[in-house]
């Protein structure tokens, strides 16, 4: 087994490809780079920031569903006030899709769904004038 | 215990089959349980259908404002090439459309003018039955046929399923064909299948497809067929239709009056 | 040694051999990924064919499958000694069309990356769910079936008795994916030229012509590279399958022409003219059509009568009328037939587009790919085990 060096060497060598992200990620939070997001210019969100944070894929995907494919289109939030699922008819009226999505996106490594294959950022139609 | 290598590797592999398999299986139930009868489901109790009236639409011969209205209202994009072109309603040929109801003789009033033809929003659409995604379903509520752009993989049976030419698929890349985006609406995207979808985005607001409403003749009637108080009901009952194809069980939904 | 390390020792030719191999799998990789980047626009398909080559190929892959099934069942089931040493070859060759026929759709397919899709939401009223579980079942329970005869090879001993089982299996199944693969057209109300029942039948049968016939170009081929010297016993027993399955595909395609022109019903003739050039004058299929039907009468007089099958160099050019005529038949003009000529007006016709012809041979390429090294890794083992 002179060869047992090489192949501990090669298990090593694939261990750190395979958990890159995750060094990458960990790097990326401990150097405090990360990108200031605008919250939304109404001050609150369909869900507290820290859920949106970490599920927001979830409840777009929940939002999805219901809205195509069980025609249910109104969406009650955590405080009582009650929003239309749809992504560029709600998400995007608050949110700027370059300066929020896109951003932490790139920043992230995260290349995402690819939602703007189809969807319609709005700004690029009208800008919008900020209150 | 030692195990060799072969065993090692056998092991692995049957118990990532084994996972595997288990998760298609969890699947299959978790998608029985949230349509329990599949597509044989109960007929909608409302039955959405459009009737267009040849003899209000011949008076505008060339006119192609129900086309031009849903195109605009949908981002259908305008592929020059005919062979790749998508299409959710366009005009074709009396002979083409009807083929079967030729008999050499009739005026030619009736069968040379183009009319218009969109997707039937059949009772049993046979594109629904192959579909292996479940990204075109028919609606239980208005039994409108509808489409999940975000599930189509592509395979195109669909298009091969449908007997009346109803269904599109994108070729290239669809924003390259779009003069005007309606910034409502999405678009598509490249390699998925497209059709009419009786303007759910404009029923869900309680307003008549497009084409019913650009239509300048008021030619096409759109209503519940299970009413029988509705405007399409009294319209079918008074005339005579014809549909495309009813031969083949489809039970299309798109009404025409000579 | 492994299995998989008999691969890596070959000689200059066996190098050479896979590496042309391998530049016409990359180069159909390449081909592929523009496809879809730019779209399926950049092939011939269109509207009115929205399948094409690549779905043709996919059904005559389904049915190389088959050729497992003429070379197993004797053996397993009949104890054809003759086929003793072939068994494992005909399986091989059938587990490697059934991979080939995946491929085929996978690179058919608009958005492949979704692929998934079909099993997180299956929908079991589509004959495509069906299809994808009994190819991928296949080729999973025979991959395992090849595995344990190989090693009973190895070892000198009889496989074990749930291989056997497995193999047993096996035949239903093999009979399955094709009925399946027929299924998925002959159910379809908008296409009559698939609206048949017959249609399963008529694929088993193609199938099972065109892959006994294969089998044999294969082993005439081993033979001559002096590779695996076949049984003449052996060549004999295939051709004379050949010849049988021959027979009733030329019988069942005619016991379907008789319908569809006495009955004359319009929208069935029409197909059928489209394909034979009755409709069209310049129709450019009608000569690869009767191409087709001339080679498989050719075929068809070699291997039915045995003074002429027994001889080689015309049981070769039988064996290739017939792969070639069925491929013509079943890879191409099934599927033009389905769709031309279009409900709505004239169209160009369906001819496939170099970039069509590039994905499909890369594919065939990893096909041969793939037999190369198995049937390497058999003899490899046969002569460790005689040695």
């Amino acid at each position: 087994m002179r060869e047992r060096w090489l192949i501990t060497l090669g298990y090593g060598v694939f261990v750190v490809f395979f958990t890159f992200p995750l060094w990458r990620a960990a790097a990326a939070r401990s150097s405090g780079s990360m990108p200031r997001l605008q919250s939304s210019p109404a001050g609150q969100c369909v869900a507290p920031v820290e859920q949106m944070r970490v599920a927001h894929m979830n409840m777009l995907f929940q939002w999805r569903e219901d809205a195509v494919r069980h025609n249910n289109l109104t969406f009650v939030a955590y405080n009582g006030k009650v929003y239309r699922k749809s992504l560029d008819g709600t998400c995007l009226s608050c949110h700027d899709k370059q300066q929020f999505c896109d951003r932490c996106h790139a920043y992230s490594g995260v290349s995402g769904p690819d939602c703007w294959n189809c969807h319609n950022d709005p700004r690029a139609f009208a800008p919008r004038v900020m209150p | 215990m030692k195990i060799t290598r072969k065993e090692f590797l056998e092991l692995s592999g049957l118990s990532v089959l084994a996972a595997g398999a288990l998760h298609a299986v969890h699947a299959v139930k978790a998608e029985e349980t949230s349509h329990p009868a599949g597509a044989q489901a109960d007929p909608p109790k409302k039955q959405m259908a459009l009737a267009i009236d040849l003899r209000k639409c011949r008076q505008r011969l060339g006119c192609n404002l129900c086309s031009a209205a849903c195109n605009a209202a949908h981002n259908v994009p305008q592929f020059s090439d005919p062979r790749h072109q998508v299409k959710w309603i366009w005009s074709e040929p009396f002979a083409e459309v009807f083929p079967l109801d030729q008999n050499g003789y009739t005026r030619r009033n009736y069968t040379g003018s183009p009319l218009p033809i969109l997707c039937n929003h059949c009772d049993h659409p046979p594109c629904v039955e192959v579909c292996p995604t479940g990204a075109t379903w028919k609606r239980a509520e208005d039994g409108v046929v509808m489409m999940d752009w975000h599930r189509c993989i592509g395979c195109k049976y669909c298009i091969t399923a449908c007997p009346y030419d109803a269904r599109s698929f994108n070729f290239s890349d669809p924003r390259t064909a779009l003069q005007q985006v309606n910034p409502d609406f999405p678009t598509r995207t490249l390699g998925v299948v497209e059709k009419c979808d009786f303007c759910a985005e404009r029923l869900a607001k309680g307003e008549p497809p497009a084409c019913v409403e650009a239509c300048p003749e008021k030619a096409i009637v759109f209503g519940d067929v299970h009413d029988a108080s509705s405007e399409i009901s009294k319209a079918l009952e008074e005339s005579y239709s014809l549909r495309r194809k009813p031969e083949l069980g489809t039970g299309p939904n798109v009404f025409y009056f000579l | 040694m492994s299995l998989i390390e008999k691969t890596l020792a070959g000689g200059r030719r066996y190098w050479l051999w896979l590496g042309f191999l391998a530049v016409l799998m990359v180069m159909a990789l390449l081909g592929w990924v523009q496809e879809q980047q730019v779209g399926l626009g950049i092939t011939d398909l269109s509207r009115n064919m929205p399948w094409g080559l690549y779905i043709g190929q996919f059904i005559f892959c389904v049915g190389v499958g088959d050729a497992a099934l003429v070379v197993m069942l004797p053996y397993y089931l009949h104890h054809w000694r003759a086929y003793a040493k072939v068994a494992l070859l005909g399986q091989i060759l059938g587990t490697v069309g059934v991979i080939l026929a995946m491929l085929f759709i996978f690179v058919s397919m608009g958005k492949p990356v979704r692929l998934i899709n079909v099993l997180l939401y299956p929908h079991p009223r589509s004959l495509i769910f069906w299809d994808m579980l009994t190819l991928s079942g296949y080729v999973i329970l025979t991959a395992i079936i090849i595995f344990r005869l190989l090693i009973a090879e190895q070892e000198h001993s009889a496989p074990p008795l749930w291989t056997q089982r497995l193999v047993l299996l096996s035949f239903p199944w093999a009979v399955g994916i094709h009925t399946v693969t027929a299924f998925l057209l002959c159910g379809l109300v908008a296409r009559p030229y698939w609206f048949t029942a017959l249609l399963a039948p008529r694929f088993l049968a193609s199938a099972l012509t065109a892959g006994s016939a294969m089998l044999v170009l294969i082993l005439l081929l081993l033979k001559r590279l002096e590779l695996f010297d076949a049984e003449e016993d052996a060549l004999r027993r295939l051709a004379t399958t050949a010849a049988y399955c021959l027979v009733v595909h030329v019988f069942f395609t005619l016991v379907e022409f008789f319908n569809v022109f006495y009955g004359g019903v319009p929208q069935e003739v029409e197909h059928v003219d489209y394909l034979y050039g009755g409709l069209t004058a310049t129709s450019p299929v009608a000569p690869w059509m009767w191409l087709s039907a001339v080679l498989a009468l050719v075929a068809l007089l070699v291997l039915l009568v045995p003074a002429l099958r027994q001889r080689t160099p015309l049981l070769l050019a039988a064996c290739t009328s017939a792969v070639i005529s069925i491929w013509i038949e079943k890879g191409f003009g099934m599927l033009v037939g389905g769709f031309e000529p279009s409900p709505f007006g004239a169209t160009p016709p369906y001819v496939p587009d170099f970039s069509e012809w590039k994905v499909a041979a890369g594919i065939w390429a990893l096909g041969a790919f793939l037999v190369t090294l198995m049937y390497k890794i058999v003899f490899s083992v046969r002569k460790e085990a005689e040695s």
